[in-house]
């Protein structure tokens, strides 16, 4: 029986913790850089640690593969992971529902912002072909949706937001280098806050290294992850939208 | 090469046809205009260096000022060599008095019409003459050292500090690489000036400086002999600055641009009647320094279908090709792009793929075509995404593609790590070894699925260009017939810098270089 308060990584039999890594280190190959790969992953914390490959990259760069067991444990009862809660209504459910309930359009602006090139995430959600089979924003009829695409300037999203009265920014940070998406992010959230316009829009961000609980951190409504599709992103708009009416009331 | 496809040749013809007219239209916008980046390439050719003291590059110091005069329509050769005949200066001496506010180039006395003429011919004839020293130095040192074989891997560094990425140009020249691009920062096409001197700061990539590029040119150079092959070097000739870049490249001998007649104005929103003016001046100089030039095709599918709108690749490399043609370049240095973009889902993607890639091998069978790994339904499964890799390397050999961007496995995820690269190469060398002449052994089905792909994509381009043709090119972006982006004339970044040409306008630069890469 599978005990879920001591879980380990499986590789054939259950708990022998195996694990699997491949670094570079930036010394020349040797015998000695091998053995210092080894001693590495001992000192992670891993045992067993077996060299598998090793080989030059160049005069100066050696890499490895190399295989270890890892002993800890963890227990699932203790985790609690944030998600957005949310309520999956269809793509018909959620333009009825803006349709009779907040009876007019609903504007959403999404952008990759500052330095993201990479326009995947944002076309995948709001682009009228979507994603898999699933509709993008740009298909709700409800919903009056603009992509701005890659590379958007902070002040230009706020700007575009502000005159179209935006009820909602979606960005996406896709590719990242030393973290620049935390700060790209951060400066978005400050600059709304500061134009006055936070409390105003829904406020939410994706992309494959984006969880919930980072983006409530960066101050953000909601954060998704992969395998989010344009419903997902929708319904949590329409819920907002819900949220801050039963507020009024 | 025999043609595998028994593509209708008549077809192709009307193809080049269509995208010639639909050229030349646009020439016509092109011949009657300027912008201050053309201006500011001419003095950076006539050897202009170097900032003011607000950091400003003299180029933009000089041409800003006749631009605000509303003067600039004559050229800034003619202003510039009058200051050169009245005051016995060079152009770098002029270029800082102009700065430091001592000299307003309009207010000096006019020299005779015909000695300024004469004057800048022969200023631009010496301004070639280091560019075409340089075309022969790479000539002479491929001659020695050889050259990679096609498809030729290229890879991609990119972190920002222009040291570190003399280091790991090296390592992967070391490793295999034929050609290294040093990606720039973000936002760097939208800058109006050229950033100077070496630069150790930047996101997702590293500022092109001229500086910056000798520091690469050299690195590379020296890792060339160790290895005894000539390496390549490519950067962005791309953006606000197109042509700045060329010069830049031209006098630091870069081997390879990125350079799209068309990408600035549907990716990064620059607009069209800029870019237009701007992509030609730019093709000039590759195209006399004998760069290969690469095109960005490629991206289309990132944004649209790799099914639905392959005929839209193969009619913009169609139309590419003629602005090349137009800026005198020969079918050699065009590296027309497109990539290996299909959804791995779709039953028989790999057949697509090949049929796209064979085809565009046989339109343009002279050119070493750019050909772009799977980016759009790349995974944080970097198992996975090495197979999708290793596939792409697969179809690039078998149709015989000749720039070969290597796919990472870490796509979607980081900027290539160390590993990354060299698991990469490693895997393409493996694959064009063992699959070396696999493309003699291959036909295709008579009638089968990849002949019929590959006609039908092809009828579709033509009917396509027929459109464009009927509407105009400039319609045609406005109405999102690429990538299913809109742009309109009047919009995008860089309106501003666009001048109507004065009857006299003077740059002997555009008839001197006309006859660009035909030139051996």
């Amino acid at each position: 029986m599978m005990d879920i308060t001591n879980v380990r990584p499986y590789g054939d039999t259950l708990g022998d913790g195996m694990v699997q890594l491949s670094f570079t280190l930036p010394v020349a190959f040797s015998g000695a850089a091998k053995e210092a790969a080894r001693q590495l992953v001992s000192d992670m914390g891993l045992e067993e640690a077996a060299v598998v490959h090793a080989e030059a990259i160049s005069d100066t760069f050696s890499y490895f593969v190399i295989y270890a067991k890892c002993k800890n444990t963890v227990d699932m009862t203790k985790i609690v992971v944030p998600e957005v809660t949310l309520e999956v209504l269809s793509k018909k459910e959620i333009d009825e529902f803006i349709q009779q309930k907040i009876q007019r359009k609903l504007n959403v602006v999404g952008a990759c912002i500052e330095s993201d090139a990479h326009t995947v995430g944002i076309d995948a959600i709001m682009n009228m072909k979507g994603f898999n089979g699933h509709k993008g924003l740009e298909s709700y009829h409800e919903i009056n949706a603009v992509n701005m695409g890659a590379q958007v300037e902070c002040e230009e999203l706020v700007r575009k937001a502000s005159e179209m009265e935006a009820d909602a920014i979606l960005v996406s940070q896709v590719v990242t280098q030393k973290n620049i998406h935390i700060t790209n992010l951060t400066k978005l959230a400050d600059m709304l806050e500061a134009e006055g316009l936070r409390d105003k829009i829904t406020l939410v961000v994706g992309g494959p290294r984006i969880t919930h609980e980072l983006a409530k951190e960066l101050g953000y409504d909601a954060g998704f992850g992969p395998n989010t599709y344009a419903e997902h992103v929708a319904s949590f708009l329409v819920q907002q939208y819900k949220n801050n009416m039963n507020i009024l009331e | 090469m025999l043609g595998k496809l028994n593509l209708n040749q008549n077809s192709i013809a009307e193809g080049r046809r269509l995208a010639a007219a639909i050229v030349g239209q646009v020439q016509q916008h092109i011949d009657a205009h300027t912008t201050v980046s053309v201006e500011r390439t001419v003095l950076r050719l006539l050897g202009i260096d170097g900032v003011d003291s607000n950091d400003i590059p003299l180029v933009n110091v000089v041409i800003d000022k006749l631009c605000q005069a509303g003067m600039l329509g004559k050229g800034v050769l003619f202003w510039m060599i009058n200051a050169v005949i009245q005051l016995n200066q060079t152009p770098q001496q002029i270029a800082e008095e102009v700065a430091a506010g001592n000299i307003v180039l309009t207010k000096l006395p006019l020299a005779e019409e015909k000695a300024i003429i004469d004057r800048a011919y022969a200023y631009a004839e010496q301004a070639l003459e280091k560019i075409r020293a340089r075309r022969q130095e790479r000539s002479s040192l491929i001659g020695e050292l050889g050259k990679g074989r096609e498809p030729m891997l290229y890879v991609i560094v990119a972190t920002g500090n222009v040291y570190e990425d003399a280091v790991q140009a090296q390592a992967a020249a070391r490793q295999g690489a034929d050609i290294i691009a040093v990606i720039r920062t973000t936002g760097q096409s939208l800058l109006d000036y050229v950033p100077y001197g070496p630069t150790t700061t930047g996101f997702g990539g590293t500022y092109a400086t001229q500086a910056n590029f000798k520091i690469l040119r050299e690195a590379l150079d020296s890792v060339s002999k160790e290895i005894n092959r000539y390496v390549y070097l490519t950067n962005y000739c791309s953006g606000l600055c197109m042509p700045e870049i060329a010069a830049m490249g031209a006098l630091e001998r870069l081997d390879v641009m990125l350079n799209d007649s068309m990408y600035g104005i549907i990716f990064r929103d620059i607009n069209m009647k800029r870019t237009f003016v701007d992509q030609f001046f730019s093709r000039l100089i590759n195209g006399y320094a004998g760069i290969i030039i690469n095109t960005g095709e490629d991206n289309y599918l990132t944004t649209a279908d790799a099914i639905e709108a392959a005929h839209t690749v193969l009619a913009s490399e169609l139309i590419n090709e003629q602005f090349a043609f137009r800026s005198g370049m020969v079918s050699e240095q065009l590296g027309l792009g497109h990539a290996f973009e299909i959804d791995p889902n779709t039953p028989n993607g790999f057949l697509y793929e090949v049929a796209q890639a064979q085809l565009v091998r046989e339109v343009f069978p002279d050119s070493p075509i750019k050909y772009m790994p799977p980016t759009k339904y790349m995974t944080g499964n970097i198992f996975k995404g090495h197979v999708q890799d290793t596939l792409f390397n697969v179809c690039s050999v078998m149709t015989g593609q000749s720039i070969h961007l290597l796919g990472m496995m870490t796509e979607a995820i980081h900027t290539p790590h160390i590993q990354d690269r060299f698991l990469s190469i490693q895997a393409a060398r493996y694959v064009f070894s063992t699959m070396k002449d696999l493309s003699d052994e291959i036909c295709f089905q008579p009638e089968g699925f990849i002949q019929k792909r590959a006609s039908e994509v092809l009828e579709k381009a033509v009917d396509f260009l027929k459109q464009i043709a009927d509407m105009g090119l400039m319609e045609a972006i406005a109405q999102g017939s690429f990538a299913e982006i809109a742009r309109k004339p009047e919009g995008g970044k860089g309106l501003d810098g666009v001048i109507v040409k004065a009857p006299d306008y003077l740059n002997p630069f555009i008839p001197l270089m006309l006859q660009g890469g035909k030139r051996q």
